[in-house]
């Protein structure tokens, strides 16, 4: 409604009303309408064209990336990149840690953000609003800071070069933003839900999995995002946790080929894309959910 | 009701395991740091209690790029807060309007927000890349050779070439957060300035920016904060270098330690960057509180 209504006043279409009866095809509102087209397109090709540049590449041969013109589409799709990439260059494998570590940090945090949001908001003890305070610090914390202290710590435990080593810091630093989130959900559910279902003689943990959990559904779709992003895209403690081949994560594995294909830039780029393919997917997928996800997390912060 | 919801043993199970991971994985380890930062420690063999030594080395006998670092983060804080947000603020007025292709440009925008650092680092190495990068070629294609360089190895243009790429990443983020801020205004409160006939700019300036201060904030806040904490892009690009041109304190820090095994100094660095996060928080807070009382 309201956008529509805005549609008529942006002065794109307002030019042709009251005051031009005679329609100029180059009035001035006109050439700063186009101005401003003009220059919104060149921004989209600035974000887009370094992309899709990236795609190209990695179908390319080196004749052709390091040829007359680097910047012309590819003569022949050469998917054999892929094909090298995955299995020589081990993305495949990288690929697989990656979906491992980050569906179980997705998964275990969602179920523990969603226990513990409960738990703070729909509960009544004295700490609650402290237990509170404490989660949401964290989202000051760097996690740099950290770093050392838990490289420490996860070799005398003797998690390092695990996927647990991966997993767990994943987790801490993914609850304070998904109980942030959670917390300010529960909030908007009326109290009436808990209370006839109290009458009916359902225990709290029954309140919990089979009302609560149903209903929060929206607010960990939003979470689930964000954790996934923050997960898979994650470089610094992959890098430093995990230096055994068979754990190690898509960042770190690129990193890793960057030496091995320093002049083969088709294989580079195809693992390149290869790791972002599911990042595009769900982007493309659910593209208004993505962004609510970065607009909610953002709101009361 | 009131039993059930006050039962302290549901209340321990909900919470705990959570507390428990958080306490482990971010909080313990804050006060390890500041216990390792006052030790002069290489990992390996003993450890000798130092006091603040190694804040005095790090502050005031300062010779390993350090004061390059704080330069650098606040290089990049400054080009966040004032040419970064300024520009996803101008493109969200103009796209909020309800232009043509507002869901495309909107989507197109944010793009480069959710690909790995690490994907994007990559791929603007090979952009920057002097003999076949993207960059080199179209300046050679537009007759400007002479602007030819080799971007992230010439100390002189590293900086400024990963400040454009962070910009170039982040700038949708912005967009899209104040774009949602504008969108939550009613149109009617445009109305009234419409009957007197306000022009775009004055809409912008008089009613849409003060209404979406909040928002703006909390871009500031987050435009200042991601710029004290930038790792990834540094690392993958330059790792600080050429000649610590692009040191950051996180890129410092991880060179320290895992480098050179300065466990303690890394680890004075550290608190440091922790500091520094909570000091421009408080500062952004007494920023925009001063002007919501001027306004």
């Amino acid at each position: 409604m309201e956008s529509a209504k805005r549609v008529k006043e942006a002065p794109g279409y307002q030019v042709q009303s009251s005051h031009a009866p005679k329609k100029s095809k180059f009035g001035i509102k006109n050439i700063k309408a186009y101005g401003e087209k003009f220059i919104l397109l060149f921004i989209a090709a600035i974000q887009i064209y370094p992309l899709l540049w990236l795609i190209m590449f990695s179908l390319k041969s080196n004749q052709e990336i390091f040829g007359k013109n680097p910047l012309a589409l590819p003569q022949k799709l050469l998917w054999g990149n892929y094909e090298r990439a995955l299995l020589d260059g081990n993305i495949g494998r990288y690929f697989i840690n990656s979906v491992i570590v980050t569906a179980a940090a997705v998964v275990i945090t969602s179920v523990l953000a969603a226990m513990a949001s409960y738990g703070i908001s729909r509960m009544k003890w004295k700490l609650s609003g402290t237990m509170l305070m404490i989660f949401l610090l964290g989202m000051m914390i760097p996690m740099h800071s950290t770093l050392l202290p838990l490289f420490i710590f996860l070799k005398k435990a003797q998690l390092y070069n695990t996927y647990v080593a991966l997993v767990l810091p994943y987790i801490g630093f993914s609850l304070p933003m998904a109980i942030f989130v959670l917390v300010g959900f529960f909030g908007t559910l009326p109290r009436e839900l808990e209370e006839s279902a109290c009458l009916d003689g359902a225990n709290i943990y029954q309140i919990f999995a089979s009302i609560m959990l149903p209903l929060i559904k929206p607010a960990v779709a939003t979470i689930s995002i964000f954790t996934y992003l923050s997960c898979w895209n994650e470089l610094m403690f992959a890098t430093t946790f995990v230096s055994r081949q068979e754990y190690k994560t898509l960042t770190v594995g690129i990193m890793g080929m960057v030496g091995q294909y320093a002049t083969r830039w088709g294989e580079l780029g195809a693992g390149l894309v290869i790791a972002t393919i599911p990042t595009v997917i769900i982007y493309i997928s659910m593209s208004k959910q993505v962004q609510k996800s970065f607009t909610t997390g953002a709101l009361k912060g | 009701m009131e039993k059930v919801l006050s039962d302290k043993k549901a209340i321990f199970l909900f919470v705990f395991p959570a507390f428990v991971v958080f306490a482990m994985v971010v909080i313990i380890p804050i006060f390890f740091s500041a216990y390792y930062s006052t030790l002069d420690w290489n990992g390996i063999g003993k450890s000798t209690f130092i006091g603040i030594q190694n804040y005095v080395n790090l502050f005031v006998n300062n010779k390993d790029g350090f004061a390059m670092a704080i330069k650098n983060s606040f290089l990049v804080a400054f080009f966040s807060v004032f040419v970064q947000v300024p520009l996803a603020l101008i493109l969200a007025l103009v796209i909020s309007k309800g232009i043509k292709g507002e869901g495309f440009f909107r989507t197109v925008y944010f793009i480069p927000v959710i690909i790995s650092t690490t994907v994007i680092g990559q791929l603007w190495m090979k952009i920057y890349q002097p003999k076949h990068g993207m960059l080199n070629k179209l300046l050679e294609i537009a007759g400007l050779d002479s602007l030819q360089r080799n971007w992230l190895a010439t100390p002189q243009t590293a900086m400024a070439s990963v400040l454009f790429v962070i910009i170039w990443q982040y700038i949708g983020y912005h967009m899209l957060l104040l774009y949602s801020g504008i969108k939550a205004i009613p149109g009617d409160i445009y109305e009234a300035a419409e009957v007197d006939g306000a022009t775009n700019f004055q809409k912008a300036a008089r009613i849409t920016i003060p209404l979406i201060a909040p928002m703006i904030k909390v871009c500031v806040t987050f435009a200042l904060i991601g710029s004290l904490k930038t790792f990834d892009l540094i690392y993958v690009l330059t790792k600080g270098g050429p000649i610590h041109a692009t040191e950051v304190p996180t890129t410092l820090m991880f060179s320290n330690i895992f480098l050179q095994n300065k466990y303690g100094y890394g680890s004075a660095m550290s608190i440091f960057i922790i500091l520094e996060c909570l000091l421009f928080t408080v500062f952004i807070n007494k920023v925009f509180k001063a002007e919501s009382i001027t306004y």
